[in-house]
């Protein structure tokens, strides 16, 4: 247990020193930076317009349905790490659980590639 | 050892002061962020306690991709916050008597908890120790094998969400022009196009 959390001490320092490093960045340019704002340099505006209209709009569905998909990808691809780590241990019938597995995956790839689900019109 | 204790105040600090942002932020976009951040102190508890593999999981799926969809989710909602303040006033008695009783219902549970002491020798799959094998071989060697049915049920539950996700969202929108490469290698020169021989002196009808 201690020998683990040494192995991520690293990271712990690396996330200190990554953390110290934005707060310093941004307390020097509030110091060191002059700031004159008017009210022309503080509008909003894009690409020299006024803005049009509020950025929160509706999204197409077809984004929600493309990272749902990468999601249970993703999930599949968690459960790869372990297996392929312990497979000399689990043996054969490991190795056909988990091609069981990703067969019953691979019938979803097949029906939303022939859905079109993949293809963005 | 002692930084192992002060990284735990420090995650467990920062993860409950995300968790209340997460409730308490106007902005849902802003909850989507803290509620990220909560993610990240969770993963370093979860190294704290060892599980290395659950931690990196909570970064790799949940800070990846479940928080991009919550924003996704978020975005398409197009909550207006200051209609959704509008009745809160009114419903806010009959919130709180449900929250309450909630409360007592989780109280009454917790403190009527009781540990079996046989439970701890009843456990079918103890945690070895983590010198001799570590975290993520440990899932590895049972999770495969031993829980194979709950493994393979989890491989259709993401099936199910698969196809439901498709059938749920996938519209066809008619007038678009895709190409279809199959059909465009089978047009054939004969179903399309016809050699006429015209005579001198007339036209072609």
């Amino acid at each position: 247990m201690e020998i683990l959390l040494q192995e991520y001490l690293p990271i712990l320092i690396f996330i200190g020193i990554a953390f110290g490093l934005a707060l310093v960045i941004v307390i020097a340019s509030l110091i060191a930076g002059p700031s004159r704002p008017d009210p022309e340099k503080t509008s909003a505006y894009e690409c020299g317009f006024e803005a049009f209209d509020d950025a929160r709009t509706r999204f197409d569905v077809r984004f929600y349905l493309v990272s749902i998909l990468f999601i249970i990808f993703d999930l599949e691809v968690a459960f790869l790490f372990p297996w392929a780590v312990s497979l000399g241990k689990i043996g054969v019938f490991g190795f056909w659980s988990m091609m069981v597995f990703l067969g019953v995956l691979t019938i979803g790839f097949i029906y939303e590639w022939k859905k079109g689900a993949l293809e963005w019109e | 050892m002692i930084i192992a204790s002060l990284a735990f105040y420090l995650f467990s600090i920062i993860g409950v002061i995300a968790a209340l942002n997460v409730i308490f932020q106007r902005n849902p976009v802003h909850c989507v962020l803290w509620l990220i951040l909560t993610f990240f102190n969770a993963a370093g508890l979860f190294v704290l306690l060892g599980a290395e593999f659950v931690a990196m999981i909570l970064v790799v799926v949940y800070v990846g991709a479940v928080a991009v969809l919550f924003l996704f989710v978020v975005m398409m909602l197009d909550i207006n916050v200051t209609i959704m303040r509008e009745g809160f006033m009114k419903y806010l008695p009959m919130g709180a008597l449900i929250g309450i009783i909630l409360l007592v219902e989780l109280a009454f549970v917790f403190g009527g908890w009781t540990m079996s002491p046989a439970a701890e020798g009843l456990r079918l799959a103890p945690a070895p120790d983590m010198a001799d094998v570590n975290n993520t071989q440990a899932l590895g060697n049972i999770l495969y094998t031993n829980y194979v049915y709950l493994f393979q049920a989890s491989g259709l539950v993401l099936l199910v969400a698969m196809v439901g996700a498709i059938v749920l969202t996938l519209r066809r929108r008619p007038g678009v022009r895709k190409q279809k490469i199959s059909e465009q290698v089978a047009r054939r020169a004969e179903d399309t196009l016809s050699v006429v021989q015209v005579e001198v002196g007339k036209g072609l009808q």
